[in-house]
């Protein structure tokens, strides 16, 4: 049997023990002896987080198809457990063989927020490698990290030695064989990480220097060296049909945020909402084909015995076979006994019987993500759901059962005005009244509930608002009582629950997103000083935050509060999504002009992305407005 | 039809907690192709039930649960199509049909063994083996059993019904497991440490359950046999 690398004593203390031990059913074990590259695989969050994150499952299935390589998997220790490995100074362990992290040659981490900063700096010290790349030697394995923040890697780009830049299962194979040559050979780790930094993708941060004007906003930004790429373009899997998907995953014994099987359908969007990340990075939109879905749906339900099966994707409505797929999983899983849960489709008739058959319409509700209060704001974010869309749905399901309605909305968009944020408060009234229109008073099983949240709006990197100013905190706060007085003010107020985010860490959130270099110094300290787990209410320390960023001297409205002109570098410029600063600008123009942009199935708006040869940018429009 | 499962469990997996088991069994059981039973409803689930929970870091040679099947295959197929599914430190040991008239696995359970071994570094001060032997020669023992609001106390002798030091220095407990009357094992051990004024460290036990019986007998003449034993191969 594997021996563990903590102790009984240590386990029975703690909470969870399970989160430690690995051992889990389709988990990977290797024989050390026969492999040449050994990568751990970090999700710099707690076990039942981390082991929901499908991205992982695809990336571990693949490197341990390559036989030279043992692929295992490493999260964040629990505060309980981490104030423990400090005390006995235990390293690090990755959960399969239980070896130190350090005797790793890769330790990849991805970076799916920017509130887990701190957690990264967690894991590279208790596994005992030095927290800035600059003073790592052959003794420590690469630390290499992607994901969506990997996008802005600036704010921690002194704590990795590289960074993948697009999706991970075109290039690792590339670094993985490099990594092998280079140490064949004898070569330095700094010319390693040179040679890596050659790679499509791949950004080798120690290798570039940036120069700031005096008012810290960049004057360049350019590479030390010659031979090194001044651009970084991202990767990506041209034809999503034949790649490397799992057909198992590892399936914990503890209960998880995700405790099923999870079957991406597509990559990217085609709506293009202006506030939105993904929609812009993940660009174009690549479809799986839906027999391939079909047998994965099959296998991995198979080989993993979970009693649920969920779709994922951006915008799933628009995946082209999505009534064909699920009618298709509604049979099986019937036979199969297995629960379907439903990604949140565009309610109409197809979507609503779909939910008729997999729910109990009694226990479940509805979803509309309108995401500001009115037209007019919804056409500055481009969200293209208009109030009769929502009304006509509604009613469409209230007259099919249903009584229960989820409502998403920000706070602190762009243009925004007293009367967009009172929007807020009146369509959910509307709704509210739709019910009472449409079902008689006989029919109605007892008040209609209507549930509206608000987050606060966080200007992200490669968005159209990359250039937006975002509110303080003040006024976040501000905001959210404004909407909870209006919700008052209405007519069904009784029915409609009002819910609003924290504003602390959204400012958070907002300084660590745009970040630059001269972030990483306070991340280091703030973490020096507790902060971890940031991203958990509980143990977000807000006023330990602030006080850093006033220690190293840092005003956090450069970052978050501040108009930035049309010709300011940003720090992520150097990195090539696709989608051109040109086409985001254009964007941010018409979002100022309250003029939307169609979606890519009707339209070509020219974003860029058409150049990486794939998807939806190749296949034949729709010409019927579709939304 | 009822089958009775039997299964181990070691090593690293006693740090999964009972409901976890049962959720890991209900996976490994779909994996495996068992023709099992559901309920209806909206979410169906399997019909399944379990002897008795075992706490979070005890082993167990002895750990029963009872599953619901709409068509058999054989015994020896059964075990080895579960066994193909099994995590490493859980092994299914036997697989028996229970007859029609069989109560099901929970209210089934009269008892458990358990062996006690002292963790390394964590053995007795004192000379322990004669001092158990008299221990449990007392007429009663009387413990105080604390619940959220009180504190109660009651004689545990008549729940012990075996105590005695092995060979190899483990303890042999039997007790009462019974869903009225079920003694934590390392209770019996924190009273013989209470009598001879020591205090038990929890960690120091190293407990595993040896077998987990039903009472085939009545109240007076007890007759424990091991819970499968009731059922046949097929």
């Amino acid at each position: 049997m594997r021996k563990l690398a903590l102790s009984d004593e240590i386990l029975m203390k703690v909470e969870k023990p399970a989160r430690y031990i690995g051992g889990e059913i389709n988990s990977v074990m290797k024989n050390k002896n026969d492999i040449s590259v050994r990568f751990a695989m970090c999700f710099p969050d707690v076990y039942e987080i981390g082991m929901s994150h499908l991205g992982i499952q695809i990336l571990y299935d693949m490197f341990n198809r390559f036989e030279d390589t043992w692929c295992e998997r490493v999260y964040s220790p629990w505060p309980d457990m981490d104030a423990i490995m400090r005390e006995q100074q235990i390293p690090l362990f990755a959960l399969e063989s239980q070896d130190p992290i350090k005797d790793f040659d890769f330790l990849g981490i991805t970076i799916q927020y920017e509130m887990c900063y701190t957690n990264i700096l967690q894991v590279i010290d208790l596994a005992g490698i030095p927290l800035l790349a600059a003073e790592r030697t052959w003794d420590d394995p690469i630390v290499i990290g992607g994901g969506p923040c990997a996008y802005n890697p600036e704010p921690i780009a002194d704590f990795f030695d590289l960074f993948y830049i697009g999706e991970g299962e075109t290039q690792y194979r590339a670094l993985l064989d490099l990594y092998k040559d280079c140490k064949a050979k004898g070569m330095s780790r700094t010319d390693f990480l040179a040679e890596a930094g050659k790679l499509p993708g791949i950004y080798a941060p120690q290798l570039y220097e940036v120069t700031y004007h005096e008012d810290y906003t960049i004057a360049a930004f350019e590479p030390i060296r010659e031979d090194i790429p001044r651009t970084i373009t991202k990767e990506l899997v041209h034809d999503v049909s034949n790649t490397y998907y799992p057909e198992k995953l590892v399936v914990p014994f503890i209960k998880c945020t995700q405790d099923r099987v999870v079957l991406e359908i597509q990559r990217g969007c085609i709506r293009g909402c202006r506030f939105c990340q993904a929609g812009q990075l993940y660009r174009p939109v690549r479809e799986r084909d839906v027999e391939m879905l079909k047998d994965y749906a099959i296998k991995l339900l198979d080989n993993t015995g979970y009693e649920e099966i969920s779709l994922s994707s951006l915008s799933s409505s628009d995946y082209s076979h999505l009534e064909e797929l699920v009618n298709f999983l509604i049979e099986e899983c019937r036979n199969k006994k297995v629960n379907i849960s439903l990604p949140s489709l565009r309610i109409d008739a197809f979507s609503l019987d779909v939910m008729e058959k997999v729910q109990d319409i009694k226990k479940s509700s509805l979803t509309f993500a309108p995401e500001a209060g009115s037209q007019r704001l919804r056409n500055v974010i481009n969200k293209g759901l208009t109030e009769e869309v929502i009304l006509n749905g509604a009613k469409l399901a209230f007259e099919g059962g249903w009584n229960r309605v989820k409502l998403y909305f920000m706070l602190g968009l762009p243009t925004e005005t007293e009367d967009d944020i009172k929007g807020i408060a009146e369509l959910s009234n509307k709704i509210a009244s739709t019910y009472y229109e449409t079902v008689p008073k006989e029919k109605r099983n007892g008040k209609v509930q209507i549930v509206a949240s608000t987050s606060f709006f966080i200007p992200k990197p490669f968005t159209p608002f990359q250039w937006a100013s975002q509110n303080t905190k003040e006024q976040f706060i501000e905001k959210a009582y404004l909407t909870k007085r209006a919700v008052m003010d209405q007519l069904n107020q009784k029915s409609i629950k009002y819910n609003w985010h924290e504003a602390d860490a959204s400012v958070m959130e907002g300084i660590l997103a745009r970040g630059d270099r001269r972030i990483a110094p306070v991340i280091m300290s703030a973490y020096k000083k507790g902060c971890i787990f940031d991203a958990w209410g509980e143990y977000y320390k807000h006023d330990i935050w602030m006080e850093t960023f006033a220690e190293c001297g840092i005003d956090t409205s450069f970052y978050t509060t501040r108009e930035r002109n049309l010709d300011e570098i940003f720090p992520w410029d150097f990195i090539d999504c696709g989608v051109t600063k040109e086409f985001l600008k254009k964007e941010w123009l018409k979002a100022l002009d309250e003029d939307v942009t169609k979606n890519c199935k009707i339209q070509c708006n020219a974003c860029g992305a058409a150049r990486f040869g794939c998807g939806i940018c190749f296949e034949p429009r729709n010409q019927k407005e579709d939304v | 039809m009822k089958l009775r499962v039997k299964f181990s469990k070691h090593g690293a997996i006693k740090f999964i907690g009972h409901l976890d088991v049962m959720r890991y069994f209900q996976k490994a059981i779909r994996r495996a192709g068992i023709d099992i039973a559901y309920t209806g409803g909206f979410s169906p689930h399997q019909i399944m039930s379990f002897a008795a929970p075992l706490g979070v870091g005890l082993e167990s040679n002895g750990e029963y649960m009872d599953i619901e099947v709409n068509s058999l295959t054989s015994t020896q197929d059964t075990l080895e199509r579960l066994n193909q599914q099994m995590a490493e430190g859980i092994s299914v040991l036997e697989v028996k049909l229970l007859p029609d008239n069989a109560g099901n696995a929970m209210a089934s359970v009269a008892a458990a063994k358990y062996t006690i071994h002292f963790r390394e570094g964590y053995e007795p001060d004192f000379e322990y083996q004669a001092r158990l032997a008299e221990f449990y020669q007392q007429e009663e023992i009387i413990v105080t059993k604390k619940t959220k609001k009180s504190e109660s106390t009651f004689d545990m002798k008549p729940f012990i019904y075996d105590c005695h030091v092995a060979e190899d220095g483990s303890i042999s407990l039997t007790v009462d497991a019974s869903s009225s009357g079920n003694i934590k094992p390392s209770l019996v051990i924190q009273a013989f440490y209470e009598k001879n004024e020591k205090i038990l460290n929890e960690i120091a036990l190293m407990i595993t359950r040896e077998e987990t019986y039903t009472n085939i007998g009545d109240d007076i003449q007890r007759n424990l046999v091991p819970l499968g034993a009731v059922g046949e191969n097929f």
